[in-house]
């Protein structure tokens, strides 16, 4: 396309020729070099002591001192453990849901049952978070949740689910996976409509029964698409979501409830603690970009699979 | 379906349809529970009566939710900011999309890799604020729709989906005379009406149940949108009581459950009203943004 001699004239008649693609393009670009690249490069404040008066060019640089605050500060520290544990529970019990249900879902043979329970349980995604934490406090009352209620019906004692330390992690781990577990499968769903079928029926002829044909039939075929997800899980480890935790804390359950994203928000936008929040979000970032990139190492080195 | 099938099979398969009944009931009667208590009086809510049927039927909490001027505006402005912002982000993606998907366009690497390092790394929330601030958009609708107008991931669907575009079509067109804009128009647009529904969904239903962004950069009530007043209400019990409306006084003060309910009914309508056309095009839209690579 491109001729080696006189390439610059030919690159800008190109350009010219398709002027309108350009033009186009324009605002979309715009929209990312300032509500992306700008707040990217604001980020330096987490290096600097902000003066909201003075700006980025007056304030004066602290260096490191906000990361060395972070790891003395008591509560960041909590906060990091609390990040931390929810992500492992999340990961541990959010992650395999949909597999195990896409599979089942898979197996069923009543076409009409299946569209049923799935356009049932793919519901719940739609709902917002803060609609979802206002259904919780009805059903989890203790005094007049239903949950409590058939508690009471095999005689155990209402339990306090949103008032209690001991509940709040697993109140926001369960309320993801009854909120996106349905909705989870559609991409395994997908991957278990494309396997080939004389598969199966190879296999039965040399007598797999069905666990074994899903063990060494299903699961390999779905193993690109788990692999492909578990890495962008990975990347969220840190970022469990600042609006699902958000709707569920209170007074009651911070102690164990909060996570760096709303850390940020209170110590940040609220107490406006402007460059130490600042740090702190840099530091989630960071350790998200190093777990995206580790994860991806070795998934490309054992399955060959890989974000990019 | 794969021939003979196994006596410890069939016991599986009633176990699983078993299961599966359990867990869609898991996932169902929440939405009962929500409903009964919003069709139900304080006190039967509060003596803890209230299943999955309205006790002491009454409308008495949708006529207050209804007779809120508050909510009202709520949900005009949830209204407002999901249809212009669904407007803006798929025009804003497409515009980059399209341009970049065609071989033609010079520096479309740059623009791609441009796109995935916002994907993979993103700002604080303290620089957006000051961003935010510095442009004077802080209470203002458009603090709600134009930080989010292209999301990057959706962004990587479109451009697949213009890639894959046969190039013939548009070699055609311009046979036929047409200009780039006109290819586009006449052409791009009518072929791409899928890819607009599916992922104008996505939008649309994320700017219905935006929060963050409101918490973040609206407080005045009057930019509220419909979420945060609705966590207004569950927060702070207040539930304000036009001192004319008398017939609510008492109830607002005993028990505001079955209110928060009716308001939740409100809030969550429009999705489950366009909840089987919404059925059609999310999964369409998921594994379209799937097959990417």
């Amino acid at each position: 396309m491109k001729r080696k001699t006189n390439k610059d004239n030919g690159i800008w008649r190109l350009i010219w020729k398709y002027k309108a693609l350009y033009l186009i393009s324009i605002p979309s670009i715009l929209y990312f070099l300032i509500f992306k690249y700008i707040p990217l490069g604001g980020s330096i404040i987490a290096f600097q002591d902000y003066n909201i008066f003075k700006g980025f060019s007056g304030s004066d640089w602290v260096g490191f001192a906000h990361f060395a605050e972070m790891f003395k500060h008591y509560d960041f520290l909590r906060i990091l453990n609390n990040t931390v544990l929810i992500g492992l529970y999340d990961l541990i019990f959010s992650f395999p849901a949909p597999i195990i249900l896409a599979i089942l879902l898979n197996e069923l043979r009543l076409v009409m049952f299946k569209r049923v329970i799935q356009t049932v349980v793919y519901m719940p995604h739609f709902l917002s978070w803060v609609v979802i934490a206002g259904m919780s406090v009805a059903i989890l009352s203790p005094t007049t949740g239903v949950l409590n209620q058939l508690l009471v019906l095999f005689g155990i004692d209402p339990l306090y689910f949103l008032g209690d330390n001991s509940y709040i992690r697993g109140v926001l781990v369960g309320s993801g996976i009854w909120r996106d577990t349905g909705y989870g499968t559609i991409l395994y769903l997908a991957a278990l409509a494309g396997i080939n079928p004389e598969l199966y029926e190879a296999a039965q002829i040399d007598g797999a029964n069905r666990w074994k044909q899903t063990l060494r039939i299903t699961l390999p075929a779905l193993l690109p698409t788990i692999m492909i997800l578990f890495l962008l899980h990975i990347g969220k480890f840190l970022d469990f979501g600042f609006e699902r935790v958000w709707v569920f804390l209170n007074a009651l359950n911070t102690e164990n409830g909060e996570i760096l994203d709303t850390y940020i928000y209170r110590a940040g936008l609220l107490s406006q603690q402007y460059g130490y929040t600042t740090a702190v979000g840099l530091f989630k970032s960071v350790v998200g970009l190093v777990l995206v990139m580790m994860g991806n190492l070795f998934s490309r080195k054992t399955t060959g699979e890989s974000l990019y | 379906m794969y021939g003979a099938v196994s006596k410890s099979y069939k016991t599986f398969n009633v176990f699983n349809i078993l299961f599966l009944t359990l867990l869609g009931l898991m996932m169902f009667l929440p939405f009962l529970n929500v409903i009964a208590q919003s069709f139900s009086s304080s006190s039967a809510i509060t003596a803890g009566k209230v299943t999955f049927w309205p006790v002491d039927f009454t409308l008495i909490n949708y006529e207050y939710v209804f007779s809120d001027a508050s909510i009202w505006r709520a949900f005009g402005v949830s209204v407002f900011v999901t249809i212009a912002g669904t407007m803006i982000n798929l025009i804003a993606t497409a515009t980059l999309a399209y341009p970049v998907s065609r071989p033609e366009y010079v520096g479309r690497r740059i623009i791609v890799l441009l796109v995935l390092v916002t994907m993979i790394f993103s700002a604080p929330l303290i620089p957006n604020f000051l961003l935010i601030k510095n442009l004077h958009m802080m209470n203002t609708p458009w603090a709600l729709i134009i930080p989010g107008a292209v999301s990057a991931f959706n962004f990587f669907v479109m451009h697949s989906f213009f890639k894959q575009l046969p190039p013939e079509i548009i070699d055609s067109a311009r046979i036929d005379g047409c200009g780039e804009l006109g290819i586009m128009v006449k052409m791009v647009a009518p072929l791409s009406k899928p890819v607009m529904a599916s992922l104008g969904i996505f939008y649309a239903v994320g700017h219905w149940n935006a929060y963050m962004s409101a918490l973040y950069y609206i407080d005045q009530p009057k930019w509220w949108p419909l979420q945060v007043k609705l966590k207004r209400m569950f927060e702070t019990d207040d539930i304000s009581i036009d001192p004319g409306a008398s017939q609510f006084s008492d109830l607002a003060h005993t028990s505001p459950e079955g209110i928060k309910m009716a308001t939740i009914i409100i809030a969550t309508l429009p999705i489950i009203m366009i909840y089987p056309f919404l059925q059609r095009h999310f999964v369409k839209g998921l594994t379209l943004g799937a097959v990417k690579s």
